[in-house]
């Protein structure tokens, strides 16, 4: 969706560092109403950091942020009663029930007993979890918290909702109907901001994506812009027997034409801005002492796009990401 | 009204969370009750001590029942990250902190009044001038409440909290004119006494149960005033500058 007109959030020259860590370094870029405008990064890229900065859990170091054509930069309360956040922990209160939780968020925005009460009831059926309405939080596993923390978020029906890693550390199941439940809310309306290490949660859902890195926004595109890159450029991926040592070399020195690397599962990958020829490079493979099993075009993904922009390795964002979750213990 | 609700809300869930579970409750009626017992068999007196007992009793109640709990309803909630919630409700942080700290209030002036029962039926409480006495209890709730907000919101973990607070509490109950007045202190300690809310709230007690106090209540009265002014402040610029980063 890329609908609307009005910029709900405009952000310009943000900066904010941590003793010595330039958490988030001179970003600017602007969400319109109705759009759903995701924040694609690696573990530590400025993510979290960036929606404390604009919900105002975070003083930034310089920039200016307008909410609504609210100017939060000097008054960061000004603009909460328009939010819903969605924090990347869930951080409700383990001794309440799932209807006190919301409830209890509700009062929070000022919302009267009766319309907390309705409310309430009404996302606790949306979101699948009227059967533990009255159960203890503490006690709920870990995609029932985090879909109660998002209908904590959108208790208060907010114009805007930021949701920082939605679907990180869930099982797929509790993931698909997140996805789905926020694809509903951006129809319904609602202008969201989203933030997700998941390539593929980002080409989903999002209209138009920005790759952070490092602090840095690299590239602001709509998906569809984006994935127009892939046009125009042929993949072909062989998988060989013995690993792919050495094959790269063979390539390059007989085919200079093509783009070869290895892939992280051992498979040889060789890009060419025309199509590529199979024969003659399965050939020269088995002149070299490989044996190819499998030789198949592939289409080029997001993925693809985001790893040329940003020379990070996609895999290797998602392992690390893992690692530090497992790490940090459930 | 939109305020009220908010209001409301936090005090009556903290209420439910935290100050209404029974460890607190009897909690706050064991604690009066042991210090009384102690203060009786450490002076040797009998029941004529009461009046002079009195003050001193309610004023540690309120100090010990008020000062710790804050390091549960806000060291701990912001540990867990539920402090998060509240801060990115839309209202200002000063009703906000005021509801986190009502409770307290609410549960320290409550724990005060149990000794002043167990008196009634040891003593004439006719004596007693309840105009100053309630005030001051209030207010002594009050300031001991910003001290446990003040160390609450300079902390990180719930025990550095409650270490933290032994740290004020003990010397406050040393030095406030409890157990010795403060004129037989030695001249280098008075004014360590005279910088605590305590020595105040203490001579307040004093003067309303006994007439003894040694300052103008006046005096008392506006030197409790300003400590919880001061301390209130304090800890709001600390969340600021400390918590939103
Ligand atoms: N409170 C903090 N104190 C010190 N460093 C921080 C703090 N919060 C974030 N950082 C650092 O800032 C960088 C960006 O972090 P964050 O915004 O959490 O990234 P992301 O959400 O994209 O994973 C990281 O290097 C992180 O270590
Ligand atoms: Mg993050």
């Amino acid at each position: 969706m890329s609908g609307g007109s009005e910029p709900v959030i405009q952000v310009e020259g943000l900066a904010k560092h941590f003793d010595g860590v330039q958490a988030v370094a001179d970003v600017d870029f602007e969400v319109r109403e109705g759009e759903l405008f995701g924040f694609l990064g690696p573990n530590g890229a400025g993510k979290t950091t960036t929606i404390n900065m604009l919900t105002g859990l975070a003083r930034p170091d310089s920039g200016t942020i307008g909410i609504a054509g609210i100017d939060c930069s000097k008054k960061p309360k000004a603009a909460q009663h328009l939010m819903g956040v969605v924090p990347d922990e869930s951080n409700l209160y383990p001794e309440l029930s799932g209807f006190e939780n919301l409830s209890f968020c509700g009062a929070l925005y000022g919302m009267d007993r009766r319309d907390r009460r309705e409310r309430a009831g009404e996302l606790l059926e949306r979101f699948g979890l009227d059967a533990a309405a009255e159960r203890k939080f503490a006690g709920y596993s870990k995609g029932m918290k985090r879909k109660l923390t998002i209908a904590a978020g959108i208790i208060h029906s907010p114009p805007i909702l930021f949701l920082d890693e939605p679907t990180t550390g869930i099982d797929v199941a509790s993931a698909r109907q997140i996805r789905r439940l926020i694809a509903d809310l951006n129809a319904a309306g609602t202008t969201i901001f989203l933030t997700t290490h998941y390539i593929e949660e980002a080409e989903r859902l999002c209209g138009r994506i920005a790759f952070i890195v490092e602090g840095r926004i690299v590239r602001i595109d709509a998906v569809g812009n984006l994935m127009r890159l892939t046009e125009g450029r042929h993949v072909v991926r062989l998988s060989v027997s013995g690993g792919a040592a050495g094959l790269c070399e063979a390539i390059a020195a007989e085919m200079p034409h093509l783009a070869c690397t290895t892939t992280g599962d051992g498979d040889i990958r060789v890009e060419s801005t025309e199509p590529v020829r199979v024969g003659p490079l399965v050939r020269l493979l088995e002149d070299s002492g490989a044996e190819v099993f499998e030789a198949r075009r592939v289409r080029e993904s997001l993925e693809d796009v985001f790893v040329r922009i940003t020379g990070i390795e996609a895999g290797a964002m998602k392992q690390e990401k893992d690692r530090a979750k497992a790490g940090a213990g459930a | 009204m939109r305020a009220l609700t908010v209001f409301w809300n936090i005090l009556s869930k903290d209420m439910r969370s935290y100050y209404l579970k029974p460890p607190n409750i009897s909690w706050g009626l064991i604690f009066p009750l042991a210090w009384t017992g102690m203060f009786f068999i450490r002076s040797g007196v009998g029941l004529e001590s009461v009046p002079e007992l009195l003050p001193g009793v309610m004023a540690v109640s309120v100090l010990f029942g008020t000062t710790s709990m804050l390091a549960v309803t806000v060291t701990f909630e912001k540990k867990h990250r539920s402090f998060e919630r509240l801060l990115l409700a839309p209202i200002p942080l000063e009703l906000l902190m005021l509801a986190k700290t009502t409770g307290a209030i609410v549960f320290g002036v409550a724990n005060a009044f149990v000794p002043v029962i167990m008196a009634a039926f040891l003593m004439d409480l006719s004596v007693v001038s309840w105009g100053t006495l309630i005030p001051a209890v209030v207010l002594i709730a009050f300031s001991s409440t910003f001290l446990g907000l003040f160390i609450a919101v300079s902390v990180s973990e719930v025990f550095e909290a409650q270490t933290f607070s032994n740290f004020f509490r003990f010397p406050m109950l040393f030095l406030c004119g409890l157990f010795f007045p403060i004129e037989r202190l030695p001249v280098w300690l008075r004014p360590v006494s005279y910088a605590m809310p305590l020595t105040y709230g203490v001579d307040l007690l004093h003067e309303s149960v006994r007439r003894a106090g040694t300052m103008p209540a006046v005096l008392d009265f506006g030197m409790l005033a300003a400590f919880c002014a001061v301390l209130f402040a304090v800890s709001l610029r600390n969340i600021k500058t400390k918590w939103i980063l």
